[in-house]
């Protein structure tokens, strides 16, 4: 085993159990601090795979932003479920089973592609691709139209949250 | 070197648990959690095959950009909507919100 592979099995466990934390944890601040340890797991892949650029902007946007919203909205929605009762509906058992044939449908197409276990080709100069990324994002011939459609979605979502999130004046 | 199918495997095993999430929570912000740990399995998966196939183009990571910006607004819009339906009827319980149920 390489040492690369023993921080994957680590990391790897860590975010898996973090990540069954939140899906079971009874105290919705509690599912969301397993949730941003889970999410800086995440980070840690995106290191491994010599993307240091989506590590970052995981830590800033998810961990950040997205895990506070989730904090926020766990905080002001507090008093209705106490952490008492059960926090999962009758039919677990059933969301369990969908869950499992999923992974196990899952597993028999990966396990029949050919490609599975291939191994990393060399990256020359990775941190040229921070740069390409970036041009790419604006270049006409590129993704310049997706990266301006996802940027007029932000603000509709922004704008929309606002207006549905804010208190009406009667 | 790590094989393509440990990140392909761990991807599927946090996809399951974060549907399984979806499925089964009552409260509507964890529901929003599931949904968070599934988009973030989807990542992993684009940046891998990224990373293994088609290391020489960027097409994967600009993939990963417009899931992480798609990512933000169906969370700001999501726990909007919550906050919304808890000011009206103080009740974040997705089994409660049956207002347009059939």
């Amino acid at each position: 085993m390489t040492p690369e592979q023993i921080i994957f099995l680590i990391v790897a466990i860590v975010t898996l159990v973090a990540g069954i934390s939140v899906v079971t944890s009874r105290n919705l601040i509690h599912s969301a601090l397993w949730l941003i340890l889970s999410l800086f797991g995440i980070a840690v892949f995106y290191v491994l795979l010599d993307a240091g650029f989506f590590a970052v902007i995981q830590v800033i946007i998810y961990i950040g932003a997205i895990a506070i919203l989730f904090i926020f909205a766990a905080m002001l929605t507090r008093r209705v479920m106490q952490d008492t009762g059960p926090q999962s509906n009758s039919n677990w058992w059933l969301g369990a089973l969908i869950a499992l044939l999923l992974l196990a449908g899952i597993a028999v197409v990966l396990v029949n592609w050919q490609g599975f276990t291939s191994l990393a080709p060399e990256l020359i100069n990775p941190s040229e691709r921070i740069n390409q990324l970036g041009l790419a994002l604006v270049s006409p011939d590129q993704y310049v139209l997706p990266f301006e459609l996802a940027s007029v979605l932000l603000v509709a979502a922004m704008i929309g949250a606002i207006f549905v999130a804010g208190e009406k004046k009667q | 070197m790590i094989p393509l199918s440990w990140y392909l495997i761990f991807a599927a095993i946090l996809f399951c648990i974060g549907l399984y999430g979806v499925l089964v929570r009552k409260n509507a912000i964890a529901i929003l959690m599931g949904i968070e740990l599934m988009l973030n399995s989807v990542n992993i998966n684009l940046i891998a095959f990224w990373r293994y196939r088609s290391a020489d183009g960027i097409a994967g990571q600009a993939f990963a950009i417009i899931v992480f910006a798609v990512a933000a607004a169906e969370v700001a819009v999501g726990l909007a909507l919550i906050i919304s339906i808890y000011r009206r009827r103080s009740s974040v319980v997705a089994d409660d919100m049956n207002l347009m149920k059939w």
